[in-house]
């Protein structure tokens, strides 16, 4: 079973965390920060593998990790998953989380917080691991993907617009300049 | 003006921060973020409020990720469960994520969610399904499972993949939730071991796998299926998955663990993934831990195992070297030999930088010692110690240089002089360790166990006590100060200076209380050593200034803040005084008549022989459970009263104190009793019946005390004298150490200990006599060296090993604590106790019943009376089974000799009747027996019987002999090539079996198929068909 799933990057800001058992959420802060704290202070050069934190499991349970660049991504897992099995797991996780995203950084994991949630329930599921291989991964949230953009449909165009917009590369003052103006002068204009 | 206020609201709402906008926001609000937070939830409650489902699902959204930073959000619960009944999907998924995240199963909320979980889980949308299991699987409660359980059984045979897998997985929260879904949901679960898709066979394999892995025992049974699964299978992870599962299993089954052997060790030489190859080292280890014996080629496994994890561990990937040195330290349990082969490899990771490696490679440590290089080893790892920063990881190694060294009761030191040194060292290196009390018993043991190195011991302890600081407050290195006090004070005999011992420690230290009370108990043990000293040289003003000095010095104990001490002082006080008394009115004398010569006045040198003779006698070890194999007397009734019960509760709150401190009552009563002359003695005296229960008694609770060793010396140092001629009673053995030698070893100073290891590599270099003696010539006795090694050797030899040991001869009922120990392991709380459910054949039979009363009945039905549906199996069973018995008897002959390869198969296979068997719930054992034991006929049997049926029971079911032919064992195609009609056959079977299933007549040779581990062919049979009658 894994108990925890966690990514948080390399000042232990916490970018997805999935607790597959119940914890409330100070203790879950709590364990966040004590597992970047044991995680942060190892060599990359070191193994993978590290003996539970004390909130976290016992001594059944490993921290299983990975750090690709700015992030850490690191499994809570009793002695029942395979070590080098979840380490092929978060590779898996992160590949997939690459072709979503064409190009994965931290930014996109920060925005699309709710999406790698959705990549993230076709991999493991109640602690389970449900799904390895990145082709069916793929075909499932792409299938997902395309019930979402029906439904959103023309009713959806507007809001995509304005966060269009919003995403935009333009300058703070443009955006700043006070859009509810706008249906004013249209509320005026004699018919 | 209508348009225009919608308008309005939708332009408003337009604008609407969405989770980017958010996200956004909090990263520019750095230095305020909380503040910003705050606004945002403000926001929030302001978007829940509107009626427009996306303008909430926005506000859900924006949660979910407020969560991840650790706000509670558990107050819009209502508003998530809005959104998750939404019937646009991407709507759901947002409501269920934020489910998954927030709600947990005591949530109250949860029982509002039922009926529209249960409309998600039939929709016609197979991802609304998907999302609402997924989200389930965090959440369910024990309600939910019960109210779900039926409709979440129903998806496990849906037409799509994506449903079963997940409904597959979903079952087994349900089941730790709601333990009753486990027996009528087995059979299902156990059909989709064998489903058409990877991922569900996959699902199913893990669930199992989760099941058994809390109790093996229940699974047993179906080793058959997965052994196929793990031939057939190339699916790495479900490999890894059921390897797993056989190394949890075999330890139940060792018959099972030989036939695993061959397949794993092709699986070890063919496989490239590392993952998989690991696993199969573990479990060949399992097995061949659970064989211990009777194997032939078991060692070829073993130096198999052992050197694909040599390759592992010299693996540049520290991944590997990791789980590598995991992997050997299971073996070394059982093989040691093989392990010690690649000391260089493990002694090379001591050095390595990763502290986890470092850590697994002290594990391992253990087993590679021996006396040869057991210094070395030693030197190295104090190195470490004095390198390493993490404290942790200093306690560690201090723990494992005591356990390496004390292992088999010292079997590898051959020089205790090196290891008495190492323990003061351990001690000097402040390492600010928690082991303190570790290294004290270790200290006492030593002293207590090797009479040679007493002398030694005792002026290092001198040493000790004089030099050692107590520092920091959290530091438990103090409790050595126990031990290094008493060592002084019970082998004064063989002190140098005993005078300067004395002095040491009558100096005024902070000292915890049960320390100082062992400083004034063994001051006085020092006391009495001195003062007979001055009694054999007649030296009276000697012996005045001692008790005055002694006197002078204990004021300081008598104000201790500790009643322990203080009681131990006041009594030691008294009892020098009276003594002083004595000599006084003699010095007193002398000086009146000076004529008289040599003046210690008898009553003087009564009181010190006196005090002498509450310290005399060898103390012996005992093992820390002798008492147990004492048994209870007849008619000893622990709880009855020894004398009448006091009338007041103080007196006996009192009592009770006074048990606690009973080790050492009997020793200040006897220094008091002294001073009050014969009254104490005379109200002490019992009858020897009373006697005996009190001993009893209070051995029984000494043996009870977790610090029993420790304080053994104390106890029977103080009251050795009148117990010491029933301490016979207690199976001890004294150690047979030479005595020789000791006088050359004046060893007075603390040396480091490198000087024995480098005495140590000069003998081994000379190649002199000293090698010799440490491969065991007892007969040279010249040297002190050879002192040490024989003691070393008689130490070596399993008496004192075999009491402390023996725990598994204890009687029946006092081995108590060992018990204690493994229930320690289970959580109270742990789900999986309540799932220890025996699945009994019957279960096997389930989908066949299922699948008739589905015809006339409500699926429900079953899961709702199971018992009931077993019943009626038992009786449908009853009759088969006496049909069949006739049929097999008269068929039996004839069939011989065609079937007799497949016996020979089977033969070759099991050689005795199936090992599960036999841990299968025998309701009907003797027709078990009667079957596996013409197992071969089954077969044969079926195919009689579909010539009768097929006439009333038609349609022959196309995808049920597909896939059945599949998956056909190789033992039964040889089986057919030898019975012409190879495949005609195994149709008509699969067909015949089908209609029986159909009939509920589901035949009792399938049963004792699945009974049997060397019988493949038949669980196909059972489990094949349900997936259509679904």
């Amino acid at each position: 079973m894994i108990k925890a799933i966690l990514v948080f990057n390399n000042h232990g800001k916490p970018r997805l965390s999935k607790f597959y058992q119940y914890f409330d959420e100070s203790l879950q802060q709590q364990i966040i920060k004590e597992t970047f704290q044991l995680v942060s202070k190892r060599d990359d050069n070191v193994c993978n593998f590290l003996e539970g934190g004390s909130l976290i499991g016992g001594s059944d349970y490993k921290l299983i990790y990975r750090h690709y660049a700015t992030l850490y991504f690191v499994f809570c897992v009793d002695s029942s998953e395979s070590e080098l099995g979840i380490l092929d797991l978060i590779q898996v996780f992160v590949e997939t989380l690459d072709k979503c995203f064409e190009n994965v950084c931290e930014l996109d994991l920060i925005f699309h917080a709710d999406a790698v949630h959705h990549i993230l329930s076709e991999l493991v599921m109640g602690g389970m691991v449900l799904q390895t291989n990145m082709n069916d991964i793929m075909a499932r949230i792409e299938e997902q993907n395309k019930i979402v953009k029906q439904e959103a449909g023309i009713s959806a165009a507007p809001a995509r617009a304005v966060s269009a917009v919003k995403s935009m590369n333009i300058p703070q003052q443009i955006k700043d300049i006070k859009l509810p103006d706008l249906p004013q002068a249209i509320k005026d204009f004699k018919f | 003006m209508a348009l225009k206020k919608v308008k309005g609201n939708f332009f408003e709402r337009m604008f609407d921060k969405n989770l980017t906008d958010l996200v956004r926001g909090i990263r520019n609000n750095k230095d305020n973020e909380a503040k910003y937070i705050s606004t945002c939830i403000e926001e929030i409650k302001q978007e829940l409020r509107q009626d427009n489902i996306s303008v909430k699902c926005n506000a859900v959204a924006k949660l979910t990720y407020i969560q991840m930073l650790g706000y509670d959000i558990s107050w819009a619960g209502f508003n998530i469960i809005e959104v998750m009944s939404s019937s646009r999907f991407t709507c759901k998924r947002i409501g269920y994520l934020a489910a998954s995240q927030c709600f947990h199963p005591d949530s109250e909320l949860l029982m509002l969610t039922t009926n529209m979980i249960r409309k998600d889980l039939n929709s016609q949308n197979q991802y609304d399904a998907g999302v609402a299991l997924s989200g389930l699987s965090c959440f369910i409660s024990p309600d939910l499972s019960r109210d779900l359980a039926n409709d979440i059984m129903t998806l496990m045979g849906s037409t799509k993949p994506y449903l079963r897998m997940k409904a597959v997985l979903m079952m087994y929260k349900v089941f730790l939730r709601y333990p009753e879904a486990l027996r009528p949901a087995f059979p299902k679960l156990k059909e989709k071991l064998e489903d058409p898709d990877p991922g569900v066979q996959s699902a199913a394999v893990n669930v199992i796998c989760e099941l058994a892995r809390k109790n093996p025992k229940n699974y047993l049974p179906l080793a058959p299926i997965f052994f196929k699964l793990m031939t057939t299978s190339t699916n790495n992870w479900m490999l890894i998955k059921i390897i797993k599962l056989f190394g949890a299993l075999t330890p139940l089954e060792p018959r099972l663990g030989k036939k695993l052997i061959e397949p794993l060790t092709n699986l070890i030489h063919s496989t490239s993934a590392m993952s998989l190859l690991y696993e199969c080292i573990n479990t060949v280890i399992a097995v061949l831990i659970s064989i211990s014996s009777g194997m032939p080629n078991h060692s070829a496994s073993i130096q198999l195992c052992v050197q694909k994890l040599r390759i592992l561990i010299e693996d540049s990937d520290q991944n590997l070297k990791y789980l590598g040195l995991l992997a050997m330290s299971k073996i070394l349990k059982t093989h040691p030999k093989s392990v010690q082969a690649h000391k260089d490899l493990i002694l090379a990771c001591l050095d390595d930088k990763d502290e986890s490696i470092r850590l697994r490679a002290l594990d391992l440590l253990y087993g590679m010692v021996s006396k040869k290089n057991l210094m070395e080893i030693v030197k190295r790892l104090l190195g470490h110690m004095e390198r390493a920063e993490g404290s942790a990881y200093r306690d560690e190694l201090l723990y494992k240089v005591i356990e390496i060294c004390a292992q088999s009761s010292y079997l590898y030191v051959t020089n205790f002089e090196w290891y008495l040194t190492v323990l003061v060292e351990l001690i000097q290196l402040e390492a600010g360790s928690r082991h303190g009390r570790l290294i004290a018993e270790q200290l006492l043991d030593v002293a207590i166990r090797v009479p040679v190195v007493r002398q030694f011991a005792v002026n290092e302890m001198t040493n000790l006590l004089d030099t050692f600081t107590v520092s920091a407050q959290s530091n438990s290195m103090y409790e050595v100060l126990y031990a290094a006090a008493w060592i002084v004070g019970e082998f004064a005999g063989e002190l140098e200076d005993a005078e300067k011992t004395l002095n040491i420690l009558l100096r005024p230290r902070l000292l915890p209380g049960h320390i100082q009370g062992v400083y004034v108990q063994n001051v006085i043990k020092l006391f009495a050593r001195l003062a007979t000293t001055c009694l054999e040289l007649q030296d009276l003003p000697g012996l005045v200034t001692l008790c005055d000095h002694v006197l002078d010095k204990l004021q300081h104990f008598n104000g201790s803040s500790d009643i322990e001490v203080q009681e131990r002082a006041n009594s030691a006080c008294m009892l020098i005084e009276m003594l002083r008394n004595q000599l006084s009115t003699s010095t007193d004398a002398m000086a009146m008549d000076t004529t008289t010569e040599g003046g210690i006045p008898p009553l003087a040198i009564e009181i010190v022989q006196e005090m002498t003779l509450l310290f005399t006698g060898e103390l012996i070890p005992v093992a820390p459970k002798a008492q147990r194999k004492v048994p209870l007397p007849d008619g000893l009734d622990l709880d009855e009263w020894i004398n009448a019960p006091p009338p007041e509760d103080a007196a006996s709150s009192s009592s009770s104190e006074h048990d606690k401190d009973e080790l050492f009552v009997s020793a200040s009563q006897a220094a008091s009793g002294a001073d009050s002359g014969g009254k104490r003695r005379q109200s002490l005296e019992l009858t020897p019946e009373q006697l005996e229960r009190q001993r009893m008694a209070r051995l029984i609770e000494q043996s009870n005390n977790p610090h029993y060793l420790k304080s053994t010396p104390t106890a029977s140092g103080a009251s050795n004298a009148d117990q010491y001629d029933n301490i016979d009673d207690i199976p001890i053995t004294e150690l047979p150490l030479d005595m020789e030698g000791v006088a050359a070893l004046r060893v007075g100073i603390t040396k480091r200990s490198d000087k024995y290891l480098q005495e140590q590599q000069a003998a081994q270099g000379g190649k002199d006599g000293k090698k010799k003696h440490k491969k065991g010539k007892k007969s040279k006795k010249a040297k002190n060296k050879v002192a040490y090694n024989s003691s070393s050797e008689s130490e070596g030899e399993p008496k004192p090993l075999h009491i402390v040991n023996t725990t598994l001869d204890m009687p029946e009922g006092v081995s108590m604590s060992d018990s204690e120990d493994k229930d320690g392991k289970y959580d109270p709380n742990d789900p999986h106790r309540a799932l220890d459910i025996e699945l009994d054949i019957t279960d096997f039979e389930a989908p066949a019943v299922r699948s008739s009363s589905k015809k006339s009945a409500a699926g429900k039905e079953n899961l709702k009376t199971p018992a009931e549906s077993a019943a009626k199996k038992d009786r449908k069973k009853d009759k088969d089974r006496k049909a069949k018995r006739e049929h097999r008897e008269s068929k039996r002959e004839r069939k011989e000799a065609a079937v007799q390869p497949v016996i020979d198969l089977i033969d070759a296979d099991t050689p005795t009747p199936s090992p599960s068997h036999i841990s299968a719930p025998s309701n009907n054992s003797n027709d078990n027996n009667n079957i596996s034991t013409i197992l071969p006929d089954a077969p044969k049997h079926h195919k009689k019987k579909k010539n009768k049926e097929k006439s009333t029971d038609g349609a022959p079911d196309a995808l049920a002999t597909a896939t059945g032919s599949n998956i056909i064992d190789v033992g039964e195609q040889e089986a057919s090539e030898v019975a012409s009609k190879a495949h005609k056959k195994k149709h008509k079977k699969e067909k015949s079996q089908r209609k029986e299933k159909k009939a509920s007549e589901s035949a009792s040779a399938t049963v004792s198929a699945i009974v049997s581990i060397g019988e493949y062919e038949q669980p196909l049979g059972i489990s094949t068909p349900s997936k259509e009658i679904l």
